[in-house]
Order: structure tokens, then C-alpha cells, then sequence
């Protein structure tokens, strides 16, 4: 009796606190979207406003009239994530296979390596990079921007770490008696084991490829290939300045998707945070 | 006799699988390493410059003249300052979450929204919060002058972003609030993956909840915390988005932090190829060095685990020895 009652005690001020940090963290984003329907005076007279006004499609006007094109960015993007995420977990599955399955000479030696560079980031050498895609005149070519995902360390390791207890070489054993090629038992009994790992990494690839703005600031000088982060860039210039409605509705533009995919699967994003935490 | 030939024939498949990692590390990770180090000491500077010459006089003027740069210093002190004022409230926040969510004296209602609100933050594009952040800061009438100015809290509105302790501040506060759900749901998993008899031990005992987080949470998720730190230091020292777009690292290079530097050197200006390549490498040499220490730590992490829990018990033993006696 007395012990509930001081859990109550303590349960309010711990709900207000989160009520408190939810507002914090919703509130930008409320305002962003509220005034993506607002007029640029509207704004000016009072910049908070939980009331949406009519003034969409006229900033929506303004905003496509300059060098803002969101579709471009947005299908650019698209195709960079989603190739970059595909890539990425295949072949890093592929490479956890090989370390997990088989025994060969320059195993441990290649898993230690492994492990020394995941952590090291690719913005760090980008100077070497740009230099070389540019010797390539490959600046603009968005397989720059993909294809370094084929090796990525620290994905590999993860996958490894799932994959030792999830895959008995047993079943890959008995694959082989049936005659399967090893190839064949990776893509068809290997891969479907590793969904629940593979998932989890496509959610965090795609994401991060799609959030990606150094790469991309550095190769991109082409408008027609400039992806979302980049799109997002040019709001910050002058020509946007006294367009208040337009940057705010740029801005929805771009982060209302996330929004809207992340309240989807956020179940599962959730559980991937803190499944790599545990493995990784 | 036959078995020992198949495994013989299967060994190169761990070679033939292991090859598009391999290419492609080598291509687009060793290749631009090896690369950027050699830039570093050359004279390669100039808009679309890709030729150079070594340095015949000081091979290592890049270095030195990057080293004694007063904006590579202050841009150096910039990045650990923000990193480090970011990273004690992103970790207390979300430690005291993760122990009242973890508490199973309390259930507060809605965990569940609450975990996936605190993470969002996280997900949407970092180019979008900073510019997001510019505007709500925005002189005159940004949104937190308006609340400001509506509630009576200043009579005019204030210019926050010319001063550079408010930049600073601002974008702390972006870091702070961008990553402490990712910490929270971390170190959530963290406490889950504690034993409970552990917990159970310690509520026997009579600990209260400060001292079952303080005495039993806190040392069991040591090796988490470990890996969060790490993984947050070396972010926090290639932080280029939000001080990038939020402030273009101003007021007077105040949100300016090494990558920003790097960028600005390489492709602004004089196009300083060269100096940017070794500054990259500086921080190459730092990262690496963080690296190497979670190296170590994942390697004796199972170590140290084993260790703690044959602690824990000795402890426990001992201590339902004394009650025993005590009885």
C-alpha cells in the first residue's frame, strides 16, 4: 500500500518530464510545418502559430520558381539510398559468410582488420578522394557515391555477429550433400536467415545515406544531380532570404517523408538501435 | 581422407566471397588514404589542380603550417568543446531516462511514444535541423524571439546568432537534442541485457532505487557506456553538418570545427588542396588512436564480463553470508 502510493509519488513528475522533452522535441518540427502555410508577413507579425493558415500552394510557387527542385533531389536521393542500401547489405552479408562459413589462412587476419578500420570515417580521406573521382572526371556521377558502400567494416562485423549463432553449418552441410552451388546456399539459405539482421542495417544504411551532405557537397557541382541534403543547402542562400513561407515549406518538404516513414517503422527502428548497441 | 579434400576445395570460397569487399576497400578507402597522406606533402593547391610537386625543402611545412594555423587551433578547440558540452547532458539525460524506463517499481504510461518522440530527432536529415534552427533563431521575428518577446520575457527581440556564445550554444543544444533518444535506447538495452537476478538481489537487500541504478546499473553497463563514448567521440570530431549549415561556422569561425576547416580550405577560396590533405591526416592520426582503444575494448569486452559477474557473486555470496550470521 504504502510502497504503490510512493510510486505514484514519483510516476507524475517522471511523466511530466517526458511530456516536457516531447514538446521540446516536437515543437520545431510543429512550427516548421505550421508555417509552411503561412504567408512571409504572416510570419513577420508572429513567427509561432499552431493555427495553419491558406498560403500553401502561393509558397509553394515561389519556391519552385527558383533554383529549389525537391523532385530532383528526391529522386537522386532515391536512387542513391536505395542502391547503396541493397549493396551495402548484400555484400556485407556476403563478406560475413565468407568469414563465418569457411576456413581459410587469412581469416583471422582479415577480421582483425576488419575491425581496426570500422571505425574510421570516409570524411576523413576525402581530400584523396575527390582528387581521384576527379582525375576519373567522375565528379558528378552518382556511382561515386554508392559504390564505396560494397566495403562497409562496420556492417560487416555486425553482420558477422548475427551470423554465427543464427546460421549452423549443419544446413550448409546438408546444402552441399543436396548439390547446391555455394553461392546458391548463401542467396537462398543464408540470406533468408539473416532478414532479421539485414533489415535492421538497411534501415540505418538507408538512412544515413540518405542524410549524407560531406560526400555529396564535395562531388556534386551538377544542379541535376544534387541530392536532397543538398537541395536542402541552397535554402540557406540569399535568395531565399526574405521568403520566410518558402523555406519553412522546403524545409517540410524534405523532412515530412522521414517523419512519415519513421512513424511507420518506428517498432522496428527502435528495436534495430538497440539490437546494434548489443551486438556491436 | 575425403573429407579433408572437400574442406581443402571449400577454403577459396572464403577468398572468392571476401573479394568485392576487398576490391572496393581497397578503391575507395585505401587508395583515397594513401592518397590524401601523400597530398600532404606536396604543393597541390588551385581550383581543379590535380597535378603537384613533393616539398623538397620541409616535407612537412603542410603539417606545421596547419598545426600553428590559429583557425585550425581554435577550430580544433571548437570541435572538442562542443563535443564535450554536448556529449555530459546527451549522457546524463539519457541515463536517468533509460533508468526510469528500466525501473520495475515504476511503469509510466506511453514509454513506448515517448522512446520513439525522443528518437526522432535523430532521423530527420541534420541539413534540414540546422537550417531549421537558423530560422527558428531567425532576427527579427524568428519563432523564439516571437515566444520570447509574447511572454514578456524581453522587451525586444534579440539578435542571439551575432553572439558567439549563443552559436556555440545553440548548436551544443542541436547535438544535445538530436542524440540523447540514440543514447537513451542504447543504454535501455544495455540495463535490459542485466541479469535479473542481479536486480533481484539488490531489492532483497533493501537497496532503493538510487542506489540499485547507482551500486548495480551503472557498473553492469560499463562496457556500453565505453562503446558510447567512443562511438560519440569520434562523430562529435568530424561534426560538419549543423555547424556547416546552421551558422557557416560564425560568428568569427565560433561554430567553426576541423571538418568545417578542412572543407573551407579545400574547396573555398584558395583551394588549398595540400593543407586540407594534411589536416585530414591530423585528424586521421587522432581517430585512429580512439579507434585503437575500442579495439581493445571489444576484444577483453567478453573478458571483463566474466570477470564482473564472478565479482557480482562473490559480493552477493558474502553478503547473504553476513545476513546469516547476522540472523
Amino acid at each position: 500500500m504504502n510502497k504503490s502510493g510512493k510510486n505514484t509519488g514519483k510516476k507524475i513528475p517522471i511523466f511530466i518530464i517526458c511530456v516536457l522533452l516531447s514538446i521540446l522535441s516536437l515543437m520545431p518540427f510543429v512550427i516548421m510545418l505550421v508555417n509552411a502555410t503561412r504567408s512571409t508577413t504572416q510570419i513577420q507579425q508572429h513567427a509561432v502559430s499552431l493555427i495553419p493558415s491558406t498560403y500553401l500552394l502561393n509558397n509553394m510557387k515561389i519556391l519552385l520558381g527558383k533554383s529549389f527542385n525537391p523532385g530532383v533531389g528526391f529522386m537522386n536521393s532515391l536512387i542513391v539510398s536505395v542502391t547503396s542500401t541493397v549493396l551495402a547489405t548484400y555484400f556485407s552479408s556476403l563478406t560475413a559468410y565468407a568469414i563465418v562459413v569457411y576456413e581459410w589462412k587469412l581469416k583471422n587476419a582479415f577480421f582483425s582488420f576488419i575491425l581496426a578500420v570500422m571505425m574510421i570515417p570516409a570524411q576523413i580521406t576525402l581530400i584523396g578522394f575527390y582528387q581521384m573521382v576527379y582525375k576519373l572526371h567522375m565528379t558528378n556521377n552518382l556511382l561515386m557515391l554508392i559504390l564505396p558502400v560494397i566495403a562497409s567494416p562496420a556492417m560487416v562485423f555486425f553482420m558477422r555477429q548475427y551470423m554465427m549463432p543464427a546460421l549452423s553449418l549443419e544446413i550448409v552441410q546438408s546444402a552441399r550433400i543436396d548439390g547446391a552451388k555455394e553461392l546458391y546456399t548463401f542467396n537462398h539459405i543464408a540470406l533468408p536467415i539473416m532478414k532479421p539482421a539485414i533489415a535492421t542495417q538497411a534501415i540505418f544504411s538507408f538512412v544515413a545515406s540518405w542524410n549524407n551532405l560531406f560526400t555529396p557537397l564535395v562531388l556534386l557541382t551538377d544542379q541535376k544531380k544534387y541530392t536532397l541534403p543538398i537541395m536542402i543547402s541552397l535554402l540557406r542562400g540569399d535568395i531565399y532570404k526574405t521568403e520566410y513561407g518558402c523555406v519553412y515549406l522546403g524545409l517540410s518538404l524534405t523532412a515530412l517523408p522521414l517523419i512519415i516513414v519513421y512513424l511507420l517503422l518506428s517498432k522496428y527502428i527502435i528495436a534495430g538501435v538497440a539490437l546494434g548497441s548489443v551486438k556491436g | 581422407m575425403k573429407k579433408k579434400k572437400a574442406n581443402f576445395s571449400y577454403a577459396r570460397y572464403g577468398y572468392l566471397f571476401s573479394i568485392p569487399f576487398v576490391v572496393a576497400y581497397l578503391i575507395f578507402s585505401l587508395y583515397p588514404t594513401l592518397y590524401t597522406a601523400v597530398i600532404g606533402f606536396t604543393d597541390m593547391k588551385g581550383v581543379g589542380k590535380t597535378t603537384f610537386h613533393f616539398l623538397t625543402e620541409n616535407p612537412f611545412a603542410n603539417f606545421q603550417a596547419v598545426l600553428t594555423s590559429p583557425t585550425f587551433q581554435k577550430a580544433f578547440g571548437n570541435t572538442v568543446f562542443l563535443w564535450v558540452c554536448n556529449f555530459i547532458p546527451q549522457l546524463c539525460l539519457a541515463l536517468l531516462l533509460a533508468a526510469w524506463f528500466t525501473d520495475r517499481r515504476i511503469k509510466i504510461p506511453g514509454e513506448g511514444a515517448f522512446k520513439v518522440i525522443f528518437y526522432m530527432p535523430n532521423i530527420i536529415t541534420a541539413a534540414t535541423v540546422a537550417i531549421l534552427f537558423n530560422a527558428l533563431f531567425g532576427y527579427p521575428m524568428g519563432p523564439i524571439n516571437d515566444l520570447l518577446v509574447r511572454f514578456g520575457i524581453v522587451a525586444h527581440p534579440f539578435n542571439f546568432l551575432i553572439k558567439k556564445g549563443i552559436a556555440q550554444a545553440v548548436v551544443i543544444f542541436i547535438q544535445t537534442w538530436m542524440w540523447y533518444g540514440y543514447t537513451m535506447i542504447i543504454l535501455i538495452s544495455g540495463v535490459l541485457g542485466i541479469s535479473l537476478d542481479i536486480f533481484e538481489a539488490a531489492e532483497v537487500d533493501g537497496a532503493n532505487g538510487w542506489q540499485t541504478f547507482w551500486y548495480v546499473t551503472i557498473p553492469n553497463i560499463r562496457t556500453i557506456l565505453l562503446f558510447t563514448l567512443v562511438t560519440s567521440l569520434i562523430g562529435g570530431l568530424n561534426m560538419f553538418d549543423i555547424p556547416k549549415l546552421f551558422m557557416l561556422g560564425g560568428p568569427d569561425n565560433a561554430t567553426t570545427t576541423t571538418s568545417v576547416f578542412i572543407y573551407n580550405l579545400a574547396f573555398s577560396g584558395t583551394y588549398q588542396y595540400n593543407r586540407a590533405a594534411a589536416a585530414s591526416m591530423i585528424m586521421f592520426v587522432i581517430i585512429v588512436a580512439v579507434s585503437l582503444i575500442m579495439f581493445y575494448m571489444l576484444r577483453d569486452r567478453d573478458e571483463a564480463k566474466e570477470k564482473a559477474q564472478i565479482r557480482k557473486v562473490k559480493k552477493i555470496n558474502r553478503k547473504q553470508n553476513r545476513e546469516a550470521s547476522a540472523k
